[in-house]
């Protein structure tokens, strides 16, 4: 048996606490710094304490590291409410000495100073709970609120550096969270004294549609990702996705899929698609594109693969039914669990949250096809930058995981030019298909098909007209006569 | 710590014992007090000191004065949510206030207290 590989520790490089939050260790190398204090701030409500409780949780869980969570905020069993949701069981893990929550009230009406005083109490408290469980990662949050209780900044500046210097000498690794200021990173400016490692959270709404982000602003002798991340939070915590990381490295493939559709795998010399590679079939309304694409879903459970149909029109009851009636029956693989429909509003959340939700479900559904039905919601949001970088993250991403990945996008008549792509997401794709209303001489619509490219094969060049009936799809060749039909 | 002032531990078996502690001839607004030290720091000392001054000023022996040393006893500064130090806590008669500081400026203990100063001296 081979033996598993083993992480090479560089000496020369501080040792780093991983977090447990998918895709930020990698984006840190490995976590936060060991044995130091990190700065996490952000603007209200942008998960500074669910981060802290999951580092803590991860800790006492996964790497044998109890942990401290003093609260300045709410006490333990708001806490523990709070992210009952999120599966953790702050009780249970109180209860095996693997954490230890420290409520830090402060009521100001009842205080009054009347001299000199130092913060020792609190230093008393925290060294009593670290050493309580033997405590290897701590989580003060937020410690700021300690000026809204006190009024002696000066002294309270000065016992904030005692506290990160003692820290340190702990060798607990402690996350700090801060409130964001106006221009600053923190309220209070304590990011003075926590020059390790800062990072920051951000919710932000662009066009009623918002997006948290997460960027490392600083991580003293280390390199790091700088970008901004986006980052999601769902029922499994935080997740951040580093896809920017992804890069041209896929491996090209010579298998073949089939389309479904056996004349369209005959115009694309006989197989059909490559494996892995990306589609793109665009049309006008009603040309039948998401008919084409539950052809392929079907034919790809059929020959054993998973399929995952995201639809942003259609409910997946709606998709089934309307299928069934040109013969495409996806119940029997719903049921077998090879077929997974989604159905989601484009407007639901920001595109970045769209490509989040699509990774997560590639990481659990385990794919071999991804239908994205159509592609033009969801391109209907953002400004075309972010939509370009999306796309090309996405792309890049089922190309990485080896997934045949197939997108329908809209174009309308009155465009005109029916073949420039929407997005301009043409030179990501592999093989593009268009579907496009043509009239013939009897004054009858007509659905006409090509192939505008197919990278890597040789395809067919001709139009095709696009039967859908209850038999399912079918393509015979256009009569001579039929014209482009367009609008001018 | 000596004297009138003892060094409490555990408060829990203090609290039980305290009715049996008190005399009955103990006058109806008397004062509890708590002063949640750190070793001997000169903060502490002073604090101490300053207190002990202020209270016999004018309180005329009705109190009763606590010394808690929070380095001996953590858990108790986790109980009643010391945070600064010295503390002086005045635990009754209600409402609970804390004092944070030396003690120092005895105007401001005296209004936290809520106690009226004697007039002269």
């Amino acid at each position: 048996m081979a033996k598993t590989k083993v992480a090479v520790f560089d000496p020369n490089q501080f040792r780093r606490s991983p977090t447990g939050i998918d895709g930020l260790d990698e984006i840190t190398g490995g976590g936060i710094p060991q044995g130091r204090p990190t700065l996490i701030c952000g603007s209200a409500g942008c998960g500074k304490t669910l981060f802290g409780m999951e580092f803590l949780v991860a800790g006492a869980t996964r790497f044998k590291e109890p942990g401290v969570f003093m609260s300045f905020e709410e006490n333990a069993d708001e806490l523990a409410v709070n992210v009952a949701s999120l599966h953790f069981d702050l009780k249970k893990l109180e209860k095996q000495r693997k954490l230890l929550i420290e409520h830090v009230l402060l009521e100001r009406s009842e205080i009054a100073e009347t001299g000199e005083y130092n913060l020792e109490g609190l230093f008393v408290r925290l060294g009593h709970a670290i050493d309580s469980i033997g405590a290897k990662r701590v989580v003060l949050d937020t410690i700021e609120a300690l000026f809204a209780g006190l009024d002696n900044t000066a002294v309270l500046r000065a016992e904030l550096r005692r506290l990160f210097t003692w820290l340190k000498d702990k060798g607990v690794t402690a996350i700090i969270t801060g409130e964001r200021g106006d221009g600053t990173l923190t309220r209070h400016g304590i990011e003075e004294y926590v020059s390790d490692c800062v990072i920051l959270l951000d919710h932000r709404v662009t066009e009623q549609i918002s997006t948290r982000r997460i960027r490392i602003v600083k991580y003293r002798g280390s390199s790091h990702g700088t970008s901004e991340y986006p980052f999601l939070i769902d029922r499994d915590g935080i997740s951040v996705l580093p896809i920017t990381s992804l890069g041209l490295n896929h491996k090209g493939s010579k298998q073949r899929i089939s389309t479904g559709i056996s004349e369209l795998d005959h115009m694309l010399s006989g197989k059909g698609f490559t494996k892995g590679s990306s589609v793109l079939l665009s049309g006008t309304a009603g040309t039948g594109k998401t008919s084409i694409a539950a052809a392929f879903a079907l034919r790809s459970c059929r020959d054993g693969g998973r399929t995952l149909y995201l639809s942003f029109e259609e409910s997946p009851g709606q998709l089934a039914h309307n299928m069934n009636s040109i013969g495409i029956k996806f119940d029997e693989w719903i049921d077998k669990g090879t077929l997974k429909i989604i159905s989601r509003r484009p407007a639901y959340f920001g595109l970045e949250m769209h490509l989040l939700e699509l990774y997560k479900e590639i990481g659990e559904f385990k794919p071999t096809v991804v239908i994205i039905d159509p592609l033009t919601s969801l391109t209907g949001q953002g400004n075309a930058l972010e939509i370009q970088s999306m796309l090309t993250r996405m792309i890049d991403l089922l190309k990485t995981r080896g997934i045949t990945a197939m997108f329908t996008t809209l174009v309308s008549v009155r465009e005109g030019d029916i073949d420039s792509s929407q997005v301009g997401v043409s030179s990501l794709i592999d093989t593009w298909i268009v579907v496009r209303e043509l009239e013939d001489t009897l004054k009858k619509r007509v659905r006409g098909l090509y192939i505008v490219k197919s990278r890597g094969m040789a395809h067919s060049d001709e139009v095709q007209r696009l039967v859908l009936s209850n038999k399912g799809i079918s393509l015979v060749p256009v009569q001579s006569s039929a014209k482009v039909f367009r609008e001018k | 710590m000596k004297k009138t002032a003892k060094i409490l531990k555990k408060p829990k078996t203090k609290k039980q014992k305290k009715p049996a502690v008190r005399k009955p001839t103990v006058k109806a607004e008397q004062i509890l007090l708590r002063l949640y030290i750190t070793g001997t720091t000169p903060q502490s000392q002073r604090a101490l000191a300053n207190i002990k001054r202020i209270c016999d000023e004018h309180l005329e022996g009705a109190y009763e004065l606590q010394v808690v040393d929070i380095y001996q006893s953590p858990q108790l500064a986790k109980d009643e949510q010391i945070i600064a130090a010295p503390t002086l806590v005045k635990v009754l008669p209600s409402p609970l206030r804390r004092l944070i500081g030396d003690l120092s400026d005895e105007q401001k203990v005296l209004l936290g207290l809520d106690v009226r100063p004697k007039t002269r001296k």
